[in-house]
Order: C-alpha cells, then sequence, then structure tokens
C-alpha cells in the first residue's frame, strides 16, 4: 500500500469496516491536532522527557548517585555536562533518573485519579437522588481540604516515600475530575440518545460504561493534561518539603529542595531541576490545550 | 425606504475551496411584505440577513449592489450598520428563548431598546414600553413588562420580541422562521399581529419561512430559493399558478387534511434546478 | 387489543400533565394524538414507553399489564422515534454502532447482514453504515432512528413528532417509510404530533388533548368531513384547513 492510498483510505468518506472509521477518526484527529504549532511543540517536549527518563541508562555513563565530594558544586563542563549539586553527584545523569521518578509519580497518579474520578462522577450523575448526594458529599469534603495540607498529613502519617505521595496526590487530586464527570453527565443524562438507548432495554451500567463514559472521557483528558503541572508542583512540593522521594533517590522537587541554599552563588544547581518542571508542566499544558480543541465534541 | 438586492453572493470558506450558499440572488422591496421561502440550506436567511450585513465572521458577501434606502450596505461603516441594524430595520428570529435576556423583564428590555434609539428619560422609557406590549395585543402590558423571559409563554415571549424590534421605529421588518417554534394557534395569531403591524406602520416585511401554504396567507410577494438561488418569484395570490417544478413539489408532498392523500408525492430533486 | 391504558394519570406536583386518559390500539392499527403544547401527548407516550415512571392507571400492551419499571421483553415489543434526529443519535457513535446496540443489548445474533438489511429497509446506501450522526442530513439521521428502534423486530413503535423537525419534501419520504413498514411488518403505530394533517395522514383514528385530557377521539374521516364534537378539535381542524389552503388547492378544488 503506497503512501497516497493509505491516506485515501484513511479520509474515504465511506469505510469499510468499523476499523477504517475508527483509525479514518484518529487520523482526521491528528491532522488537525497538527495544525496547532504550540500544542505540537508540548506533544514533542513531553515525548523527549518521557524518552529520556526511560533510556537514561544509555543516555549516561554515571551513577545518579556516585558521589564526588570534591567535586561538589561544580559548573558545567564536558565531564559533568550540567555540573555537579552538592554532594559532586553528575546533575545530568540525576536530571534523567529524576525524571523517572517525577514522570512517573504523575503518570501513576494520574492512572489511579482519572477512572476513580470518572467512576464516581458518572454514576453520582446517572443514578441522581440518594447515590448522587452521597457521593457528591464525600467529593466536596475531599475538595474542602488544601491540597498539599491534606497530602502532608496524609504522608506523614504513612512514611515518606514515593509510593506514599503518590496516593497522597492521588487523594486529593480526584474530586475535581469527579465534579466535572458528574457535570458532563448531567447534561447528557436527559439527551433523547440515552432515552433511545434505555428503551434498548440496555442495563444502567451499560448506559453509564459504554453511552455516558465515553462522552466525558475527552473533557478529562484534556483536564488531566492541564493538570499534570499541578500534579508535577505538588510532587516536588513534598519532595521539597523532605515527605516525597528520600534522598538519594533523584527527584526534580527534591533536587530543588536539597540544594536551594546555592542559589546566589551555584546559581545552575537548582536551576537546573527547576528549568525541568518548568518545562514539563509547560509542555503538558500546551499539550492540553491542543488536545482540547481536537476532542471537544461542541467542535464543527 | 426600498431595499435592493442585485447578484448577491454569499461564500464560506472550505478546504476544498469557497462553497457559495446564495449564488445571485436579485429583489426590490417596497413597502410591501416578501415572503422568503425554501428548505433548510436554501440560503433563504442568509440573504435576508445580509441587508442587514449581520452574517457569520467567515462569510464572503459580495453584490453588484446592496442598498438600504439608497445606504451602500456593502461599504457602510459600523457606524451607519448600527443604526440600520435595530433602529430602521428590526429582526424577529425563532425562538424567543434564545433572543431575550434572561436576567432583564421584558419591559426593561423593551425600554432599553427605545431608549438607545430615542433618548428620553426612564419614566418616558417605561411607559413607552407599556404602549408597545399594548400595541402587539398583550392583554395586561403593565404586567407582562415586569415579568422575566423564563416566566412568559413561546407566544408570549415572541410578541415581547416583536415590541422590542419596533421600539425604534423601524422601516422594515425582517422575520426569520417567527412562529415555527409556536403552536398552529399561536402562530397564525402572531402572523396576523405582524400583518397587521406592518400595514398599520406602513413598513416593509421580509417574512422567512419553509412552510409555502402558509406565507401566501400573509404576504404579497413570495421567492421560492432552491440550492442558494430564486427558482421561482410570484404573487402570493398567484400561488396556484405556481410554474417551477420546485415550487409545484413542495406544494404537492405535503399532507393535507382536506383531503386524503394516499401516498404523499416525494420531490425528485432536477439538478437543472441548482445550474444557473 | 395491541395498546390498551386506562385512566393514565401522570402529575408533576400538584399539576397534572395528563389526567384519566384512556384509549386502545388494536393490532396493526395507527393512533395519533394530536394536541398543542403543554397538552400532555408527549407526556402520554413517555409514560407508556416507560422513560417516565411516576404514572397511575393501567397500562396493557398484548393483553399483559406492564408496570412503571420496564423489562427487557417490553423493548423487545416497543420501541420509539424521537422527535429531534439531531438529538436522538448519540454524537460519537457511527450508525453501525447505534445500529448494533439494541442487537447486543437483547444478544442477537448475526448483526453483520442485520445491520446491512436494516439500511436497505430504511433506504439508507450502504457507505453510511460507518458514518457519524453529524455528516448525515436530518431525514438521514431520522431513517437511521426509525431504523435503530426496528432492529430487534418490535410490534409497537411509538412515534414523537417523527417528522416536525424536517423540510417538508423530507417529511413526505420518511411518512411515506412509515406507511410501507407498517404494511410490511404489521406494525402498531402511536403517532404524537401538532400537525392535524400529518397525524390524519398515517391514522385512522385520533384522540385529541387538551389540558393534559383526551377531550374527543374519532376518525380521521370523522375530521375531515367535520364531525367534531369537542369545540377544541373543530378549533383545530377549521384552523389547520384555513392555513394549508393556498390558492393551489383552490384551483384545484374549481
Amino acid at each position: 500500500m503506497t503512501a497516497l492510498s493509505r491516506r485515501e483510505w484513511l479520509l474515504t468518506e465511506a469505510p469499510e469496516s468499523r476499523r477504517q472509521a475508527a483509525w479514518g477518526r484518529a487520523y482526521r484527529g491528528w491532522l488537525q491536532f497538527r495544525r496547532n504549532k504550540l500544542a505540537m511543540a508540548g506533544l514533542v517536549t513531553v515525548i523527549v522527557l518521557v524518552l529520556a527518563a526511560v533510556f537514561a541508562p544509555l543516555l549516561t555513563l554515571q551513577d545518579p548517585s556516585t558521589q564526588d565530594l570534591a567535586g561538589r558544586l561544580a559548573p558545567p563542563s564536558a565531564q559533568h555536562w550540567l555540573g555537579t549539586d552538592e554532594l559532586g553527584r553528575d546533575l545530568y545523569t540525576r536530571l534523567l533518573y529524576g525524571g523517572r521518578v517525577t514522570l512517573g509519580m504523575v503518570i501513576a497518579v494520574v492512572v489511579l485519579v482519572a477512572p476513580v474520578g470518572l467512576a464516581v462522577g458518572t454514576v453520582a450523575g446517572y443514578a441522581g437522588g440518594l447515590a448522587d448526594r452521597v457521593l457528591m458529599r464525600v467529593t466536596d469534603i475531599f475538595l474542602a481540604f488544601p491540597r498539599l495540607i491534606l497530602a502532608l498529613a496524609f504522608v506523614a502519617a504513612l512514611k515518606p516515600g514515593v509510593s506514599s505521595a503518590v496516593f497522597a496526590i492521588a487523594l486529593t487530586a480526584w474530586p475535581p475530575y469527579a465534579r466535572l464527570a458528574r457535570a458532563e453527565t448531567l447534561t447528557i443524562r436527559n439527551a433523547d440518545f440515552i432515552s433511545a438507548v434505555r428503551l434498548t432495554g440496555a442495563s444502567a451500567g451499560r448506559i453509564v460504561l459504554r453511552h455516558i463514559a465515553p462522552l466525558c472521557v475527552s473533557s478529562l483528558i484534556v483536564r488531566v493534561t492541564l493538570d499534570m503541572s499541578g500534579i508535577i508542583l505538588t510532587a516536588a512540593g513534598l519532595g521539597f518539603l523532605g515527605m516525597g522521594a528520600q534522598p538519594p533517590m533523584p527527584e526534580w522537587g527534591t533536587m530543588i529542595a536539597a540544594t536551594r541554599g546555592f542559589i546566589l552563588q551555584q546559581w545552575w544547581v537548582p536551576t537546573i531541576p527547576g528549568l525541568a518542571i518548568f518545562a514539563a508542566s509547560l509542555a503538558f499544558n500546551l499539550l492540553g490545550d491542543g488536545l482540547r480543541d481536537v476532542l471537544d465534541p461542541k467542535r464543527g | 425606504m426600498e431595499v435592493v438586492v442585485q447578484n448577491l453572493r454569499i461564500a464560506f470558506p472550505s478546504p476544498s475551496g469557497p462553497l457559495e450558499a446564495v449564488r445571485g440572488v436579485s429583489f426590490t422591496l417596497g413597502q410591501e411584505k416578501l415572503a422568503i421561502v425554501g428548505e433548510s440550506g436554501s440560503g433563504k436567511s442568509l440573504t435576508a440577513r445580509a441587508i442587514m450585513r449581520l452574517l457569520p465572521r467567515a462569510a464572503m458577501l459580495s453584490a453588484d449592489a446592496l442598498r438600504f434606502d439608497g445606504i451602500d450596505v456593502l461599504n457602510a461603516d459600523e457606524n451607519a450598520m448600527r443604526r440600520i441594524r435595530g433602529g430602521r430595520a428590526g429582526l424577529v428570529m425563532q425562538d424567543p428563548k434564545y433572543s431575550l435576556n434572561p436576567v432583564m423583564t421584558a419591559g426593561a428590555q423593551i425600554a432599553e431598546a427605545w431608549r438607545a434609539h430615542r433618548g428620553g428619560t426612564r419614566r418616558q422609557a417605561r411607559e413607552a414600553a407599556v404602549d408597545l406590549l399594548a400595541q402587539v395585543q398583550i392583554r395586561d402590558p403593565g404586567a407582562v413588562a415586569d415579568r422575566y423571559p423564563h416566566q412568559l409563554s413561546g407566544g408570549m415571549g415572541q410578541r415581547v420580541m416583536i415590541a422590542m424590534m419596533l421600539a425604534p421605529d423601524p422601516e422594515l421588518l425582517i422575520a426569520d422562521e417567527p412562529t415555527s417554534a409556536l403552536d398552529a394557534t399561536v402562530q397564525a395569531e402572531i402572523l396576523r399581529l405582524i400583518e397587521d403591524l406592518v400595514q398599520r406602520r406602513g413598513m416593509g416585511l421580509i417574512l422567512i419561512s419553509h412552510d409555502l401554504p402558509l406565507v401566501s396567507h400573509f404576504c404579497d410577494r413570495v421567492l421560492v430559493m432552491y440550492a442558494g438561488r430564486v427558482v421561482e418569484e410570484c404573487r402570493a395570490g398567484e400561488l396556484a399558478r405556481a410554474q417551477h417544478p420546485y415550487t409545484r413539489g413542495l406544494l404537492e408532498c405535503l399532507p393535507i387534511l382536506s383531503e386524503k392523500r394516499r401516498r404523499l408525492a416525494v420531490l425528485r430533486r432536477d439538478p437543472s434546478w441548482a445550474a444557473a | 387489543m395491541m395498546i390498551e391504558v386506562e385512566n393514565l394519570s401522570v402529575r408533576y406536583g400538584t399539576a397534572y400533565a395528563a389526567r384519566d386518559v384512556s384509549f386502545s390500539v388494536a393490532r396493526g392499527e395507527s393512533f395519533g394524538i394530536v394536541g398543542e403544547s403543554g397538552s400532555g401527548k408527549s407526556t402520554v407516550l413517555r409514560a407508556l414507553a416507560g422513560l417516565n415512571r411516576d404514572w397511575t392507571g393501567t397500562i396493557r400492551v398484548g393483553g399483559e399489564t406492564v408496570t412503571p419499571a420496564r423489562d427487557r421483553a417490553f423493548f423487545r415489543r416497543v420501541q420509539m422515534v424521537f422527535q429531534d434526529p439531531y438529538g436522538s443519535l448519540h454524537p460519537r457513535q457511527t450508525i453501525d454502532r447505534a445500529l448494533s446496540e439494541p442487537l447486543l443489548v437483547h444478544g442477537i445474533k448475526d448483526i453483520e447482514t442485520r445491520i446491512a438489511a436494516a439500511l436497505t429497509e430504511v433506504a439508507l446506501p450502504p457507505s453510511t453504515r460507518f458514518r457519524y450522526p453529524h455528516q448525515l442530513s436530518g431525514g438521514q439521521r431520522q431513517r437511521v432512528a426509525i431504523a435503530r428502534a426496528l432492529m430487534a423486530g418490535p410490534e409497537v413503535l411509538l412515534l414523537d413528532e417523527p417528522t416536525s423537525a424536517l423540510d417538508v419534501s423530507v417529511q413526505a419520504e420518511v411518512l411515506n417509510l412509515l406507511s410501507d413498514l407498517q404494511e410490511k411488518r404489521g406494525l402498531t403505530y402511536i403517532l404524537v404530533s401538532h400537525n392535524l394533517a400529518v397525524v390524519s395522514h398515517l391514522c385512522a383514528r385520533i384522540g385529541v388533548m387538551q389540558g393534559g385530557e383526551m377531550v374527543e377521539q374519532l376518525t380521521a374521516e370523522d375530521l375531515r368531513a367535520g364531525r367534531t364534537k369537542h369545540p377544541h378539535t373543530e378549533a383545530l381542524r377549521r384552523l389547520s384547513v384555513e392555513l394549508e389552503e393556498t390558492d393551489a388547492q383552490h384551483g384545484k378544488a374549481a
């Protein structure tokens, strides 16, 4: 199959199979996404960051924990591309390995949070009545706590560490998703097309799972990518306060926390992980904006 | 007041080049009641709105002539257009629910429209609003003036809308499917009201509708549009002698109460209708 | 009797949306309900369909009394077509998906051939199968809605203003399609509309509703001939006849 005919196969107005129709829709979305330069920049940055984290051992020959107290706080050089930190560890290496921890935490939080929020919101919205009231009050209770404080209390109760931090952030991050999914569900639950599904005799579970949830997913994905930066910052904040990743594990927030005293003399030491956080946050934000334009069901 | 439209064209950009939605429509309108009839997508609304230059942003408008009482609508600046819109020409839309401000009372909205064009004190505007509501045959205009849009029925909302459009004493009223969201009984009342007001105030009327038999009762002249072109123009009273197969088809495919039609005639669209 | 409704009442708070409505429809017959907005005609239909569970009275389908909560077997016998073809199809599901849903729910096999047959039955080209609703015209969407309602082979079709959102030329096509399907499948129709001409075209018997009550039941012949008893029926009839008269019809009559 040549490139041109594959494109035609994807863009045909009359697909012949379900598979072709689904691919065609995805391709059209991609074409639209590609036209948005900023979103593409965000996507490329995210991919680069993730690949750098995944292939960290191939991209650096040094060990992130090897100390060299004689060469501490060194400026960038041929040997240490981004310099060294307060214990003489290579910053470039720690940045790569730190990406594994930080991005890993973000992805873990999202994987935990999005399905929970979606489930709670769609069920509350569709069921209505008592179930709705109970679920939403629980959501409100979690929403009422300041995010970082609740996470701090939670981590303090467990033992500080990456997995506690992930759970703590997840615990405080799901309520907005539940609210969003519920609001979306309320606008569509009385639509004729949902009535039509009810009239086929489909069960409530099937209606929520197969007909309502898919309509909420796109706005949820957008919200998630927009929240990614917030999650990175919370994770960094926990790390900064010593409640997240524990030394010597490299994590971007912890890296800033440990070296914040050197900001005036050896400014690059805390600044470099800060730039990494900034780049990742911005990239996820741009990606989210672009996805919103493509996925918004109200478009066209 | 005279509206002149010559060779009006409205196109929209699309990936495969501009798509013409209105393709060379010409007509003139004086103090008369003109109906523009066609199915959805025929370009009837765009044609009427072009007179007030109320088109979607992407629309590309061109014409040999497009004049409202001597004013060149194609080249007039925004200020001049604003004096026409809602001043010398009013637009009544299909659903009053969406065209009235939900957080202002009916009276306040009419008073605002009145003051915007005439000035005067609040008290005068309020009195004028109640008077206008009485003119659109609302029984208790004082009470209705204090109601919010959600407290009004569909027919009442449409009357308020019309009162608002009459506030600046326009010379032309464009009614875009003003009654298709209403019950048949209310529909007839509203159309009779519009007809009566137009007659009494000596306004011009453009009534846009998809309902050919209906408009023939309320208008002097009918333009039948198909695919962006006027395929037939006739006096409303002579619809019986309509020549164009599209016009005839529209009349014949309707189920009617007074006569049993076993099977409805189906309109067979001839590509030549859309051609020049 | 396919459908029997006795003293059906629906209340919202203290106001009755429908009050003591009774009528019955024989198998293969079409019954029309006309009325203005707020007359309760759609309320009756929704209670009948099981979309609204807060009603009192008796509803029997095929002789069996149905409860407010319906089981799956009920939805195999009774289906509904909605007014707005833009709102009654899931915006993110292809026509294929919309048509396969009833089959999956009822566990009916050979989805492939059934969908192809359904599209043919409502005269839609096979190319529409994997399209999304927004790629179809209003008339095509309403055909899809009809095809979906017929997927599980129902006996009764509840039609809620099925043509009022369509252009008149498309309305004619859809009404013809409904006639053909009824003849072919022996369907029982209950058609709700505000348009007397549409109702009397498709239905032999008509119930007129006003303020939640069914004020008169009469045959389409009687309605045409003006043999009405209730003043509201007469008012609706006269208006309809007046407004539909163009000189075209005068010309024909002369």
